[in-house]
């Protein structure tokens, strides 16, 4: 279905996939980069860092718990180490060496997680990150980024690489629309307003950002005017933007390929709360989906511009009483 | 401090950590004292003598690290590092309370000296695996020496560091294995049996050095064996004594993670003298 939207999302390269290009470049400007891999380099695309540097890629082997301690004996020398896996496996198999050798001593290591969400597809739910929003956010000093596109992922991952501290990165499988001009300036914790409105307001990150944007086209021809917003880092919030967004459009809907318990929506209500409480809905995920194709699961699980505009309708609707 | 390779020294110096130890834990009224006191020589042996290193710079790159794996035996750890002037001595018994640096388990944020922050089982030699991998691609001399408790060796991700260190040929690594025989709830051949523990580091592909862990001259020659092999980690296999040192300590699994009484503390004491 064609929706209308200044945006022209055309076809784009996966999160994952800009990450493994970015990282070449961090790889040649900067000598303290390191990638550490837990046997799904052709995954996550590190074989690209791999091919060009192979005395600073370390292979793991199936073993996302060692990966991570690795990553952080490394960053103890002063490394950069990026450890990257299938974002379920690296948060859950290595969460506990996430929270004791980085998260408490504040370890200088970058997780990037790939095939984040139901998009991976046919694999199923075992492979499926649904929680680790949730999880990483748990971890006190890290810093938790979800691009939307493959600039966003480009500069978020260089952001990642200058940050000094723990930042965990979600990507996806999946190639997604572009949405920012190459030029697109970021900066972590600070929210992007993809269009502005008055009457409610459109929260997403990673692959629902497009789609926040075509469901602000669906609300526009309904004379209902939707503020977009990119809130590409989960942590810390950009409170002064969510802040703004409840005074001034008086709704918002949150969505996001994620589990809704504990996820991005959870946080952002929480600021709301202590803010300036104003009805909100939640797009996201309930509980483990299938297998099938992305665009089938993204259409089955109500992850869509249309699933958008339906909880944007709702929350307007609350507004109103 | 006084650098050393006298035995005489060495064992006079271990003595006062144990007293330490004792004293340490005792007011705390909770702790550790079986493993620190069976890893006494262990840690005085290599503070005093193999270490690479210089409480007066402890950021210097080129310095040797130590892991405690087992960070639970923490006291013995606090006492050499205060004893080499890392930290005051005068507050070791402060240990395990509120604003104390000389936290329950080692933690970074309240000692930067501290290699790493560690409590949590298994986790250590995979840092230490990261540490090896960087001090050999910055040219470095340093080693990272990762002290291990035998029931900890039951985590997983042990193995999967040990796997790690064999395919990446860490000779910059070692591990030593506090062969106590003594985890929390009673004997480790009852609880999970570990053995035969030295064919596994072997099969694991590392050199082993099997010896008395409270043999100074023993780990002396340990520590140089492990720095002459090239190519592959090397685990030593150091058998001793939970509570060693302290007669009615040894191996009473109940000292593993009992704190002494007042009277136990004087006791233990009198034969630490």
């Amino acid at each position: 279905m064609a929706i209308a939207t200044k945006f022209e999302l055309k076809p784009g390269m996966a999160t994952r996939e800009a990450f493994g290009k970015t990282l070449v470049e961090l790889g040649r400007e900067n000598p303290n980069v390191w990638a550490v891999d837990a046997d799904l380099s052709k995954s996550t695309y590190t074989s690209f860092f791999a091919k060009e540097f192979p005395d600073r890629f370390v292979s793991c082997g199936i073993a996302e718990a060692n990966m991570v301690g690795v990553a952080a004996g490394l960053a103890s020398f002063g490394k950069i180490p990026f450890a990257a896996s299938f974002s379920c496996f690296v948060i859950n198999k290595g969460f506990e060496q996430l929270r004791v050798a980085v998260a408490y001593p504040g370890a200088n290591v970058k997780v990037v997680g790939t095939h984040s969400g139901i998009s991976i597809g046919e694999d199923g739910p075992s492979q499926m990150s649904i929680e680790e929003t949730s999880l990483a956010c748990s971890l006190p000093g890290f810093v938790v980024l979800a691009p939307a596109d493959e600039v966003a992922a480009r500069a978020l991952i260089r952001a990642a690489a200058e940050h000094q501290g723990p930042v965990f990165v979600r990507t996806g499988r999946l190639k997604v629309p572009v949405i920012y001009p190459a030029d697109q300036r970021f900066e972590i914790g600070k929210a992007i307003e993809l269009i502005a409105g008055d009457d409610v307001t459109l929260i997403a990150n990673g692959l629902m950002v497009a789609e926040a944007i075509r469901a602000q086209g669906l609300l526009a021809v309904e004379g209902i005017s939707a503020r977009v917003l990119d809130m590409h880092t989960a942590k810390p919030l950009d409170r002064d933007a969510i802040g703004r967004a409840a005074v001034q459009t008086g709704a918002i809907v949150v969505a996001e390929e994620h589990l809704v318990d504990g996820g991005l929506g959870v946080r952002v209500a929480q600021v709301v709360a202590e803010t300036h409480p104003c009805p909100m809905e939640f797009v996201g995920l309930t509980g483990y989906a299938e297998s099938g194709s992305p665009d089938s699961l993204l259409d089955k699980y109500g992850m869509r511009a249309v699933n958008v505009a339906a909880a944007a309708r709702k929350v307007l609707g609350r507004k109103k009483k | 401090m006084q650098r050393t390779a006298n035995v005489g020294e060495l064992q006079e110096i271990s003595k006062g950590i144990r007293r330490h130890i004792i004293r340490m834990i005792g007011a705390a009224g909770s702790g550790h004292p079986g493993g620190s006191l069976s890893a006494t020589e262990i840690v005085v042996t290599l503070f005093w003598d193999a270490l690479r290193h210089d409480p007066s710079n402890p950021e210097w790159p080129d310095r040797d690290r130590i892991i405690l794996s087992k960070g639970h035996a923490c006291p013995v750890l606090y006492a050499a590092m205060a004893e080499c002037g890392y930290t005051p001595v005068e507050t070791l018994n402060t240990l395990r309370k509120l604003g104390s640096i000389y936290q329950g388990h080692p933690d970074r944020r309240f000692i930067p000296a501290l290699e790493a922050s560690t409590g949590s089982l298994g986790e250590g030699l995979s840092i230490a695996m990261g540490m090896g991998l960087a001090a050999r691609w910055d040219k470095r001399p340093s080693r990272a020496y990762c002290i291990l408790g035998d029931g900890e060796i039951q985590e997983g991700q042990i193995w999967e560091a040990a796997m790690f260190g064999a395919f990446h040929k860490l000779d910059n690594v070692v591990a030593i294995l506090d062969y106590n025989r003594i985890q929390l709830d009673g004997f480790v051949k009852d609880i999970m049996e570990i053995e035969p523990v030295v064919a596994k580091w072997q099969a694991f592909g590392w050199h082993t050095v099997e010896l008395d862990g409270h043999s100074i001259p023993a780990l002396q020659a340990a520590f140089a064996e492990a720095a002459a092999v090239k190519g592959k980690p090397t685990a030593l296999i150091a058998h001793t004594v939970k509570g060693k040192g302290v007669s009615f300590m040894e191996n009473n699994p109940k000292f593993h993670g009992t704190a002494p009484t007042k009277e136990e503390v004087e006791l233990a004491l009198k034969e630490l003298a």
